[in-house]
């Protein structure tokens, strides 16, 4: 089987299912937040139209990709056991469901 | 039957990229499905390497001019504030949030898919890395693709949930 330039090791893999993991918590994490607090939601008022979501949105994007940077700096060349990176990264990315579904973040009113 | 140019965008978002996307996004999770050794043959996991790595660079273009046209050019039309006398009608969000049987349309509904769209691109993203970096090879790593099914099925949970919503949305407030 051709496997072209396929990385060897899992790590690449590893760090991009990590980083959207992480990516996905901080979205939430700042949803639960600028919804509740009043202070964070002006602060992340970045387009008015638009209003925090705006905010949200691009600080969680690029602190993603910083985060995606850096793990993937660090962790590509390397084997790790998929199973819990997949764990960690599936509980992250669960959070940040909760976290966007308004019936909880509007439950910090 | 007269379209405006406010519905014209939300046919692009919606129905258009949206649904595009949502199949795409089905596709491509039985195309993974089917991407290991004893279901196919080597030749059969090289050329379905090749169409997920195509259908990936699809899906990854959909989600973020979804989301983008979404947020940046439809919902400032949704959530704009009428002037004093203003036909709410022109207003969905206020429209919604003036008839108490229609409001959970704008607090649960929108407030829902306003954010639960905006994961998808993230997850999507990672997805769409992994299988166009690892190709056929991951074919031979089962784990990481029982990851990739995962993530990827929120992610086509995330994109129906906010198609649903904005269908549900358009048709009780319309943007035009």
């Amino acid at each position: 089987m051709a496997l072209h330039d396929a990385p060897k090791t899992n790590g690449a893999a590893a760090a991009a299912l990590l980083a959207a993991g992480i990516g996905s918590f901080i979205f939430g994490l700042l949803t639960v937040l600028k919804e509740n607090i009043k202070a964070v939601g002006n602060a992340l008022n970045f387009y008015n139209p638009v209003g925090s979501l705006s905010g949200a949105t691009t600080v969680a994007v690029v602190l993603w990709i910083c985060i995606w940077i850096i793990l993937h700096l660090l962790l590509r060349g390397k084997e790790f056991k998929f199973g819990g990176v997949t764990l960690i990264a599936l509980i992250l990315i669960g959070l940040s469901l909760v976290a966007t579904f308004p019936p909880f973040f509007d439950m910090f009113h | 039957m007269w379209i405006t140019y406010k519905n014209l965008w939300t046919i692009i978002h919606g129905m258009s990229l949206g649904g595009l996307l949502l199949m795409a996004i089905a596709a491509i999770l039985i195309g993974l499905l089917y991407q290991r050794p004893g279901w196919l043959t080597e030749t059969g996991i090289q050329k379905n390497a090749r169409i997920l790595n195509a259908g990936m660079w699809l899906i990854f273009i959909l989600t973020w001019l979804t989301v983008i046209i979404g947020t940046y050019i439809i919902y400032p039309w949704y959530r704009a504030t009428p002037p004093p006398g203003a036909d709410l009608v022109d207003f969905p969000r206020s429209y919604l949030l003036a008839h108490p049987k229609l409001s959970g349309l704008h607090n649960f509904g929108m407030e829902w898919k306003e954010h639960v769209a905006w994961l998808s691109p993230i997850l999507v993203t990672a997805v769409a890395y992994i299988i166009i970096r690892y190709r056929e090879s991951l074919a031979g790593r089962p784990l990481m693709i029982r990851a990739v099914i995962i993530v990827i099925a929120v992610a086509l949970f995330s994109v129906l949930s906010a198609v649903v919503l904005g269908a549900l949305i358009n048709k009780a407030a319309p943007t035009s």
